[in-house]
């Protein structure tokens, strides 16, 4: 009795998944491209940015990417249970903050179902099985801004750049909470030097980053990059 | 000085670090007393504790145990926010950073000595001082009116006990009846701070006293923002709100708080609950240290906000007279990290950068409608000048509007972190 049941309830399962449209691969690797991947990498090769790699997301725990420092609020769900899957990522991608609410992940959210479900059976693609990683470069991290080389390579100072980040911190929580203000702690040295440099040049439209980046030297930007990216809580 | 030190330490975890090593502790480290435990005060504190890695022996002495915040006390009136998420106390600035928390009144300061006494008759010495005691009011400039007058007429404008009570009053408002805010002359703190108070009465009479008034007397021809509020007051509170600027006798406002009157250029209005701001000057105890000017400020020059007259003494915040920068709390937090860098300069050789310094100011104008205005400046030789700055434009989408309102929330919880710990 207890086994059949349990085999019907299975079988009831992959109905419902079946029945559910899973998706458009192509149209979801548009809207990655556009929403996701200033962030997020996907693929063979792929590395931990400002948000963990994607690979393998699906059926894994929350909070589990090694070398990634999540929000205490994601790491405490994780343990509590939470597992990616469909269900929950539509959730998530609708509106981070309504299912993880200190998430770092700064993103308004998804609100069309049908971008959702194209998102996320493009995420399957590299998940479930290992041979559904294709051997595809890691999506570009697209360069919001033509950055000398020069500039990127800059070794920041690491103590001027604690003094400057005391001014960041009146708004950007030292903790990496996000309530409204993006968490900017345990950011990549290079992401934040391409983010600063965006405000700076007036690509991203924040009027007080703008101004806050505006007046930041090359080696002021590096110093703080140097000093968020080791930043600990 | 060890004379009963640790009778007046704040904490039972100062008191241990004081006992540990008493006699050494007082002769060999420098000594920096922070007068204020408020948005400048706290957060020099924390700096210099934190900075200074325990090389400076900090001493913070502010005379209430909860501090609450004048920055979203507007939104609580509001009902935007509840009273215990607007205070805030010193535990963590002193088990966390070993700062010595003397909860206590500051009422003299001997700037030969280099000594400060307390209302408990105990006296501090220092090296340096900081001083961020807010403001005080300017006795009669609202004639009728004085501090005996609180109860009847409320300022509210230093957070707590005062805030509950304008609360209270606007809720128990006859139907139909009348709100009068009399706004203070220039400067004073938080330049919009009486233009969202204004909103966010209205935003609480609109939903329980509809036909309620709100009457604002300016003694300015202009205000923080004007443009935006008062777009914001005609979309979302059409016709309740009246504003009546010096042309119209806003500038000749007397009032009795016996009767519940105000008088406007000789006209009597009987009205139900009245706030009044008076006109502004530095914190007394700035007064007492003999280095406020005749405006009642204490100037400062900008490289690191030292005091004009006392090159030992930094006054931060609503104090000081700087130059270009509003007197508010995101100010007081920005001025108060370039001092402790000055201050740790001067104390211990440690690198000094060049001064930065910002401010933004959110207002709330109706759920999920809020604005912004911002500037970054820099330090000259005759003051602190603005560089850049930015402001909310009218007719912004309503997703704009609720993310500006969001960000503040996220800065009023940064910023609460950056002063307490
Ligand atoms: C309604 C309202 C809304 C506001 N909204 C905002 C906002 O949204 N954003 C913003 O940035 N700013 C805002 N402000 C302004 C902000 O509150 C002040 O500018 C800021 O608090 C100034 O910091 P301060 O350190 O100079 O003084 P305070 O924060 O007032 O701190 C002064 C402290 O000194 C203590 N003190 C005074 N005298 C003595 C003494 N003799 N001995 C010991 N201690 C003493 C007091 O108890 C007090 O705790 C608002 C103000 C008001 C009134």
């Amino acid at each position: 009795m207890y086994r059949i049941s349990l085999f019907v309830a299975a079988a009831c399962f992959v109905q419902a998944a079946a029945a559910r449209d899973l998706g458009d691969e192509k149209r979801g690797a548009e809207i990655f491209a556009r929403k996701c991947a200033s962030c997020h990498q996907i693929g063979a090769g792929a590395v931990n940015r400002v948000g963990p790699l994607l690979n393998g997301i699906f059926d894994r725990k929350a909070g589990q990417v090694e070398g990634f420092r999540y929000s205490k609020d994601m790491l405490r769900q994780g343990a509590d249970g939470l597992v990616w899957n469909f269900e929950n990522l539509d959730v998530y991608l609708e509106n981070p903050k309504a299912l993880i609410s200190r998430t770092r992940m700064n993103f308004r959210g998804l609100k069309d179902p049908r971008d959702r479900a194209d998102v996320i059976a493009y995420l399957r693609r590299f998940s479930a099985n290992p041979q559904d990683i294709p051997e595809a470069a890691p999506t570009a991290f697209p360069q919001e801004v033509e950055l000398d080389p020069e500039i990127l390579a800059i070794e920041g100072d690491p103590e001027y750049g604690e003094y400057l980040a005391s001014e960041c911190l009146t708004c950007h929580q030292r903790s990496g909470d996000d309530e409204g203000i993006p968490a900017i702690t345990g950011w990549p040295a290079e992401d934040f030097v391409i983010a600063m440099h965006a405000y700076k040049e007036k690509k991203r439209p924040h009027p007080v980053m703008q101004m806050m980046a505006g007046r930041l030297s090359n080696e002021e930007i590096a110093a703080l990059a140097a000093y968020f990216e080791t930043l600990e809580e | 000085m060890t004379l009963n030190r640790r009778k007046f330490l704040g904490t039972a975890a100062a008191t241990a670090a004081a006992l540990s090593a008493p006699m050494v502790r007082a002769q060999g480290k420098p000594r920096v007393v922070v007068i204020g435990g408020g948005a400048g005060g706290a957060t020099c504190a924390r700096y210099l504790a934190k900075d200074g890695k325990g090389a400076i022996d900090v001493t913070l002495v502010e005379p209430t145990r909860k501090y609450y915040t004048c920055f979203f006390s507007n939104l609580y009136l509001g009902g935007f926010r509840d009273f215990e998420s607007i205070g805030h106390t010193y535990g963590k600035l002193a088990a966390d950073y070993g700062i010595n928390v003397v909860h206590d009144w500051a009422v003299g300061i001997d700037r030969d000595a280099r000594t400060v006494t307390l209302a408990g008759g105990y006296t501090l010495p220092y090296d340096k001082l900081v001083l961020s005691p807010g403001i005080d009011f300017i006795e009669g400039s609202v004639p009728g009116w004085d501090i005996s007058a609180q109860n009847e007429m409320p300022h509210a404008y230093k957070a707590g006990s005062q805030t509950q009570l304008l609360k209270a009053q606007v809720e128990a408002m006859p139907e139909g009846g009348t709100f009068c805010l009399v706004a203070p002359p220039n400067p004073f703190r938080c330049p919009p701070g009486p233009y969202e108070r204004v909103s966010m009465v209205a935003h609480v009479l609109k939903a329980g006293n509809p036909t309620a008034k709100i009457l604002v007397l300016d003694p300015k021809p202009k205000f923080s923002k004007m443009a935006l509020f008062q777009e914001g007051w005609a979309n979302h509170y059409d016709g309740m709100i009246e504003w009546i600027g010096p042309d119209f006798g806003g500038d000749k406002v007397e009032v009795r708080p016996d009767t519940m009157e105000v008088v406007v250029d000789g006209e009597v209005t009987k009205v139900d609950v009245c706030n009044v701001i008076p006109a502004q000057r530095a914190g007394k105890i700035a007064a007492i240290a003999g280095i406020t000017n005749d405006k009642g400020w204490a100037p400062v020059e900008a490289f690191g906000m030292q005091s004009k007259m006392d090159e030992n003494i930094h006054v931060l915040g609503d104090s000081s007279q700087q130059g270009d920068m509003p007197k508010s709390g995101f100010s007081a937090n920005s001025q108060a990290k370039v001092a402790a860098m000055a201050i740790r300069g001067a104390l211990l050789g440690s690198k000094v950068f060049p001064a930065k310094y910002s401010n933004t100011c959110w207002s709330l104008i109706d759920t999920d409608d809020g604005i912004k205005v911002g500037a970054s400046y820099e330090a000259t030789e005759e003051k602190i000048a603005k560089v850049d700055g930015f402001i909310s434009k009218t007719g912004e989408s309503a997703d704009l509007r609720k993310a500006t309102y969001e960000e503040s929330v996220g800065w009023y919880a940064g910023i609460t972190a950056d002063m307490f710990g």
